[in-house]
């Protein structure tokens, strides 16, 4: 498994703007990292540049200090996997068969064990047997959990790097915390490393290792969730009026905003 | 694949060679399996073996290949609407056709059994790229894909107006016959250079299936996947239009195997192209076969074109497609 990922001078420019700009990041094993920022910040972007979905104009993405343009498609699927926001399936497929694409980078065989290992891990059991077109939005984010994770699954659990794009946009109060207590599991265990963009603010403070803060394509300011969510910077950077104070279980900074 | 997908599968396979044999005696003669197996009438068996049986096995391959660039397509555009005759792709093939007709070429004898197919297939491509193109752009729907297939379909259809109007009588009846579609041209010759592409075709695309299934989760899932997404859509694309050349080349337009079956075959054995490919295949050359024999026998001892008799069934099927579809989301 990849121990690094590192990017250095990162930009990309998409109809003749800058959507990313000069972005140095250092993703460490075993790390939930958090990408936050307003609209438009381009975490979207920065996030398909980490993945090697897009090429950067300038700078740099080493995984292992290779670059990710000289890795096969192929042997990058065995690294990192990727949760989009929204997939939708061309026809119908049912739930075990998206999850087992999962494992098309590895086998061509099915592997019912590790599929249902899976979805015991995501909560998906009562999703077995169903149509994934018929499911709700949160429901078909919780299955294409699972698709990721069996992607990254290797000796009985997800290693290397797995990336989310806002994979809580759906979800239930419930499958938000399911989800973030399971990434948390995950990377404390050292084999799985997160990238997660999130637009909740009080979920990065309550979960995230590190809080990567993005603005105008910009890193801004990263660090612990005390770092970051300051009410001064977060209404700077946001443009809103915001009071940050303390969760009372934790005394992690939660950000409420101003009536 | 499951135990059942596989046992559909041969079931299909078994009924089609049953259906093939039973085919072969059909027909403006009738000359029963039973009858040749005697030996008794040589005259009868030269008929069996040089005009009924490559008209048979060219309605098996014609309607394997149709249908099975109705699958591909539709796995590529993520849509079941997909289909090579409403997307103009076997009209551009037809165009292509028509203008290697009326052009005064001479080419030596191996070339001329090929050329009608090479330029079916440069018609076919031409229409599978443009397509292709715009279902790439971002506001790219399947309205606007069959709005643009209208709009080739219209245009190939005037191009082959005009070669007509330019042709001699001979080129004439030849462009009108083909025109409708029809297997009338089925010998020896023309079967084995429809084979020999379709064979290599169906095994690159087979090679292909676990790949365009992953494509049905998107060109980016796919590719975090570790499919090589540009790769596999160009490989598919040449590979239907190949399919589709040979098959209009041969016996014209022949419309809606391509819609029909694939969507038959998705409903029964579930979306895998792993189980719908091979089944695809094996129910387009059934389905063909059955229509052909039909065209043959419903009016003997003259036929109909085939390709009329497809067009009125499938037509209908295509509205009640998008009539069900129109409940669900627009």
């Amino acid at each position: 498994m990849a121990e690094s990922l590192v990017v250095e001078g990162l930009s990309y420019r998409v109809a003749g703007r800058t959507v990313v700009r000069d972005v140095s990041l250092s993703l460490a094993p075993g790390e939930l990292v958090a990408l936050i920022g307003p609209n438009g910040a381009g975490k979207s972007t920065l996030l398909r540049l980490l993945t090697g979905f897009l090429r950067p104009d300038t700078g740099r993405c080493l995984l292992d200090g290779k670059a990710l343009e000289t890795w096969s498609t192929r042997a990058l699927s065995r690294q990192r996997a990727v949760m989009r926001q929204q997939t939708q399936l061309g026809f119908d497929w049912p739930v075990e068969a998206v999850i087992g694409m999962g494992r098309s980078p590895w086998t061509s065989q099915s592997e019912p064990q590790i599929v249902s290992e899976v979805m015991q891990l995501t909560g998906c059991q009562p999703l077995a047997g169903r149509q994934y077109a018929a499911l709700s939005g949160g429901e078909q984010q919780r299955v294409q959990l699972a698709r990721a994770l069996a992607q990254l699954w290797c000796d009985g659990a997800p290693r290397g790097w797995l990336f989310l794009d806002e994979p809580t946009s759906a979800l239930d109060l419930y499958h938000q915390q399911h989800l973030l207590r399971l990434l948390k599991t995950l990377t404390a265990d050292g084999d799985l490393h997160v990238c997660v963009v999130l637009h909740d603010l009080n979920l990065a403070a309550l979960w995230a290792d590190r809080i990567v803060l993005l603005h105008n394509g910009m890193i801004v300011s990263q660090g612990a969730p005390q770092q970051v969510l300051q009410a001064d910077d977060l209404a700077r950077w946001y443009g809103a009026q915001v009071h940050v104070g303390q969760h009372p279980l934790n005394a992690a900074p939660q950000v409420f905003l101003a009536p | 694949m499951s135990r059942r997908i596989g046992y559909s599968l041969w079931g299909l396979a078994t009924a089609l060679a049953l259906m093939t044999l039973l085919a072969t005696g059909f027909g403006a003669l009738r000359l029963p399996v039973s009858l040749l197996w005697s030996g008794s009438d040589e005259a009868l068996r030269q008929i069996w073996l040089t005009i009924r049986l490559p008209r048979v096995l060219l309605a098996l391959v014609i309607g394997g290949s149709l249908a099975l660039a109705g699958c591909v397509m539709q796995g590529l555009f993520r849509n079941p609407l997909a289909d090579p005759g409403l997307l103009g792709i076997s009209s551009g093939a037809a165009c292509a056709v028509a203008l290697w007709v009326v052009l005064p070429v001479t080419l030596p004898a191996l070339l001329m059994l090929y050329a009608p197919m090479l330029a079916a297939f440069l018609g076919a491509l031409a229409a599978t790229i443009v397509i292709f193109l715009l279902s790439q752009q971002r506001e790219s729907s399947l309205s606007r894909l069959l709005l643009v297939g209208i709009a080739i379909n219209a245009l190939c259809g005037a191009a082959v107006g005009v070669l007509s109007w330019v042709s001699n009588d001979a080129q004439l009846r030849q462009l009108s016959l083909w025109g409708m579609g029809s297997l009338g041209q089925a010998q020896w010759s023309t079967l084995l250079a429809v084979t020999s592409l379709m064979i290599p075709t169906v095994l690159v695309i087979w090679r292909q299936a676990s790949a365009l299934n992953l494509l049905q989760l998107g060109e980016e899932e796919a590719h975090y996947l570790g499919v090589n997404v540009r790769i596999v859509q160009r490989v598919l694309l040449l590979c239907s239009a190949l399919l589709v050349a040979a098959a209009v080349a041969v016996s014209g337009v022949i419309g809606f195997i391509g819609l029909v079956v694939p969507h038959l075959m998705r409903m029964w054995l579930g979306s895998d192209h792993r189980a719908a490919i091979p089944g695809s295949v094996l129910a387009g050359a059934f389905l063909l076969l059955i229509a052909d024999t039909a065209a043959r026998t419903l009016v003997a001892p003259a036929e109909m074109p085939v390709g009329l008799l497809t067009s009125i069934l499938g037509a209908p099927w295509f509205l009640w497609l998008i009539f069900r579809r129109g409940g669900q989301h627009g």
